[in-house]
């Protein structure tokens, strides 16, 4: 195991575990986006571009985007938008 | 008649979720009997002192902290849990062989075989290519057919039907089933963005499937990028652009054509080599893209039926529609 892989495995587990204990749902979908971009430089360490195009294209992008989507259509998005500008208000 | 009253109390405990203070303090008739103390009554004291630290109390005690006693015990279960699952997992981690190592049960005689035989007998350089669609092609037509079931179940579940949207417009304007009344007016960078990256997505999609046989990629892989470009126009130009050139009817015709070319060639391959016979079927020359026989044509089909998924999933999701 090289230096270059032992840090992206680092920020694999880092990755991994904010994002279950990131409370924003859009903070921890975007860091689910970049877990899955650093397995997909680790599947081309590991000799597998195809999985690394695979898992760029997919887990990066379609899943993130479908989360995204979601999130919109159950208001989650909006809510928290709401949230910030009560916050705001108050600060004032 | 105690039992009784403790009854009750559990029962006003299961409805009101805690008890009432009656339950468990002295009522007016106790309190006379032990303030005149008479002697007949003492049993009364006793029984109070006796059964209120027993049951009571005890049910009291429980009704106030168990929950938080239950909490802590809970958290501090999961995490022993979850630490002894992860020094289980490691330690077998440990007895795996080394990663890529010659005497791993891994590398046996069917590896020899795909390695040994795969340019003379599937025609691809990419020996990955010629086992996904060729050795075990039968494979990858289930998971062809797994995707068209799962893009048609939620086709079933969050289709909004043309005319429901028009009703539902024309009595409640502002609120309708799908994001299609909101078109995306998206900023200029991400149009300028978009107009750059995806005729590259398609572009580079293109090539990972026409050269899946000798280089690594092939139908799924370059099928997530087409898809992942069809949704980049969509978000950028919004649903009407991408309508003009992949609707509704095109999505049916492409997905059905695909996986009707695809489930006819892997017939085919499975009639000629149950019984046994040679699939005339010209290989091409090993490295260029006319390569392979048949894994070309099952690469594209594969490759169109992933993009029109990818692009269901997130029409449908955005707006109960293609």
């Amino acid at each position: 195991m090289t230096l270059f892989e032992g840090i992206l495995l680092a920020f694999l587990i880092i990755c991994a575990i904010s994002v279950s204990v990131t409370r924003n749902l859009l903070a921890s979908i975007i860091i689910f986006m970049g877990f899955s971009l650093i397995m997909s430089v680790l599947w081309l360490t590991l000799e597998a571009p195809d999985l690394a195009i695979t898992e760029a294209a997919v887990g990066a992008g379609v899943t993130s985007l479908l989360f995204f989507a979601t999130l919109k259509k159950i208001h989650a998005i909006k809510a928290e938008d709401a949230k910030r500008e009560e916050d705001d208000s108050d600060e004032e | 008649m105690r039992s009784d009253g403790f009854l009750k109390s559990l029962v006003s405990f299961v409805e009101n979720g805690s008890f009432r203070e009656e339950d468990y303090t002295l009522s007016p008739a106790q309190k006379d009997a032990l303030d005149t103390d008479i002697p007949e009554n003492r049993w009364l004291l006793s029984v109070q002192h006796s059964e209120k630290p027993v049951s009571a109390r005890l049910i009291n005690w429980f009704s106030h902290k168990g929950v938080e006693v239950f909490n802590n015990l809970y958290r501090i279960a999961s995490v022993f849990i979850c630490v002894t699952l992860i020094g289980i997992l490691l330690s077998v981690v440990s007895f795996l062989p080394s990663f890529g190592s010659a005497e791993n049960p891994a590398v046996n005689e069917v590896v020899e075989r795909y390695v040994s035989k795969a340019i003379q007998e599937t025609g691809t350089t990419n020996a990955v290519a010629g086992m996904i669609s060729a050795y075990r092609g039968f494979d990858t037509l289930g998971e062809a057919h797994v995707l068209f079931v799962a893009a048609c179940s939620v086709i079933v579940l969050l289709r909004v039907d043309p005319s429901e949207r028009k009703r539902g417009r024309r009595l409640n304007p502002d609120r309708v089933g799908g994001d299609m009344d909101y078109e995306p007016n998206s900023d200029l960078i991400l149009r300028k963005t978009a107009k750059l990256l995806v005729p590259l997505a398609f572009i580079f999609g293109l090539y990972v499937i026409l050269n899946g046989t000798s280089s690594p990629g092939g139908g799924f892989s370059g099928g997530a990028i087409m898809g992942a470009g069809l949704i980049l126009h969509s978000v950028a130009f919004g649903f009407k652009r991408t309508e003009r050139f992949f609707g509704d009817e095109m999505y049916h015709v492409i997905k059905t054509a695909c996986l009707t070319v695809y489930a006819l060639l892997m017939a085919y391959f499975i009639y000629m080599g149950a019984n046994g016979w040679d699939d005339h079927v010209w290989l091409g020359n090993p490295g260029g893209i006319i390569s392979g026989g048949l894994i070309l044509p099952i690469n594209i089909a594969v490759g169109f039926e992933v993009a029109c998924t990818m692009y269901c999933f997130y029409a449908l999701f955005r707006k109960g529609g293609l």
